[in-house]
């Protein structure tokens, strides 16, 4: 009953946020701040991870196709479609979701705490529009980009680390990360990015949103929007995969 | 002018507020006095729609606001400010962007006319000069000036103060006080304070009214007080056996 509770007051708040602004130009004002915040803000984290992860996926591949009958070719390819497929739509989602949907239920939850949510309803501003659409829009437009970086850092990662290992020569990462691309897999990859994006900012300012008492329960909502996104991105990631993929 | 009629609240079995009916009148100091738990700060968010009555009306100057659509709400909320306990400051926003944000939201000003807005609201409770700060940067007594700046910013017709003095030296309370009173006579504003500090009963208080167990149980004007017999505003008045002492003999 608790769990149908919350998807039902999820759906409410969905519905007050998507209510018409009240005021375009601040709505755009807020919309650009939240795109530097959460997005720009992301970046540093986002490249080192993924410089990182592509190296590491080329070492594993090298040590897992260590066999004479896969051309070495093959390191470029596995690393290419690991990073496209997973690593930089649904890792570095998690990721966000660790960082950016925190920081969101915190922001807002401190907000709600500290009467400051109370004080745009009493001046009769929505309060739930003009919190949470701007990180919405924010999110959704800006994670795309993100993970496009993500992915040319991380096939770059593996370059990098190919050649420093000696795993495969720069032709043969190259040639590797060049063959079977399908352009379906990049559309396929963005798609769940922009589903993940919508996830983390709408759970992460819910949490926020409705948090009662302090600053315990601060941080308490600030986990609950962590575990909740992890789950809700694994289970979105599975379904987007059996419709586009499979389906 | 602010009416209540009948207002009631239950919170699970307990009874917060019972049958509260009270007019606020516009241009005056209203104060709403009692002890911690009298169901005071339950009757502010009742009045400013955050909080739903079980039973009762409030009235903005004859417009029914508990039974109004959100929309109406809404309207009547624009001509409302208020000064929350702890400021309630935005802050991730300095001071002139706090104090600009309903100019930014209900009006079409241009850009020199908010910034002349703002810097007049802030030299009024004495803070100008102070524009780039943010709240972080500000001490109890500034942050509540610095909302009651952006509290009258947009010319409001009602203010309401929760407990304005609240964490305050007596020196920076009256200093608010007498701020809350020039303000609402100025502009000829529909003041509630919610208080339990007797230096601002005394200062500001032109038309008080005492809750006691969520009851309307007294009122009267600051001259009154001293002359009441009522037992529980006594006791209000009179809390500490030092002030005990100085309760004029009958």
């Amino acid at each position: 009953m608790k769990l149908l509770y919350h998807i039902g007051n999820y759906f409410l708040l969905l519905k007050r946020v998507f209510s018409k602004p009240q005021k375009y130009s601040v709505y755009y004002r807020q919309i650009l701040l939240e795109i530097d915040s959460l997005g720009i803000g992301s970046l540093g984290l986002i490249a080192i991870i993924s410089v990182f992860m592509g190296g590491v996926i080329t070492i594993q591949s090298a040590y897992n196709f260590n066999s004479p009958f896969i051309p070495l070719y093959a390191i470029g390819l596995g690393t290419r479609e690991s990073i496209v497929l997973e690593f930089s739509p649904t890792i570095i989602s998690l990721i966000l979701a660790g960082k950016v949907g925190s920081n969101i239920s915190s922001e807002i939850g401190t907000m709600r705490i500290t009467e400051q949510i109370d004080a745009l309803e009493i001046m009769g501003i929505n309060s739930a529009s003009y919190l949470i659409f701007p990180k919405i829009v924010a999110a959704v437009f800006i994670n795309p980009f993100l993970v496009i970086i993500s992915m040319f850092l991380g096939v770059f990662g593996g370059y990098i680390m190919g050649i420093a290992t000696g795993a495969c020569s720069s032709y043969e990462y190259i040639f590797g990360i060049q063959t079977l691309f399908v352009p379906f897999n990049i559309y396929y990859s963005l798609t769940k990015t922009v589903v993940f994006a919508f996830i983390i900012t709408s759970v992460a300012a819910y949490q926020g949103y409705y948090t009662k008492g302090g600053a315990l329960e601060v941080g308490k909502a600030s986990t609950r929007s962590v575990v909740y996104n992890s789950i809700l991105i694994l289970i979105a990631n599975l379904v987007i995969t059996e419709i586009m993929l499979v389906g | 002018m602010i009416e209540l009629k009948n207002i009631s609240k239950t919170f699970g079995d307990r009874n917060v507020l019972n049958k509260v009916s009270f007019t606020f009148e516009s241009g005056k100091t209203n104060l709403v006095i009692g002890e911690s738990g009298s169901g005071k700060t339950t009757l502010l968010k009742i009045m400013v729609g955050l909080h739903q009555p079980d039973i009762g009306e409030v009235y903005y100057n004859n417009r029914s606001f508990t039974g109004s659509s959100d929309k109406e709400k809404q309207f009547i909320r624009k001509e409302i400010g208020m000064l929350f306990q702890g400021g309630a400051l935005f802050d991730s926003q300095t001071l002139e962007e706090n104090v600009a944000f309903p100019l930014d939201m209900f009006t079409n000003l241009t850009k020199k006319e908010k910034t002349d807005r703002v810097n007049f609201c802030l030299e009024r409770v004495n803070l100008e000069g102070r524009n780039k700060l943010y709240p972080a940067e500000l001490s109890g007594g500034m942050k509540k000036r610095a909302a009651l700046a952006r509290a009258i910013a947009n010319h409001p017709k009602y203010l309401f103060c929760d407990e304005p003095n609240s964490g305050l030296d007596p020196k920076t309370s009256l200093v608010i006080d007498d701020l809350i009173k020039v303000i609402t006579e100025d502009y000829n504003i529909t003041t509630v304070v919610i208080t339990h500090d007797m230096n601002s009963v005394m200062e500001i208080g032109d038309n008080i009214m005492l809750l006691y167990k969520g009851n309307m149980w007294w009122k009267g004007n600051k001259q009154e007080v001293l002359t009441t017999d009522n037992k529980e505003m006594l006791d209000f008045i009179y809390a500490s056996e030092f002030m005990k002492q100085l309760m004029p003999k009958k």
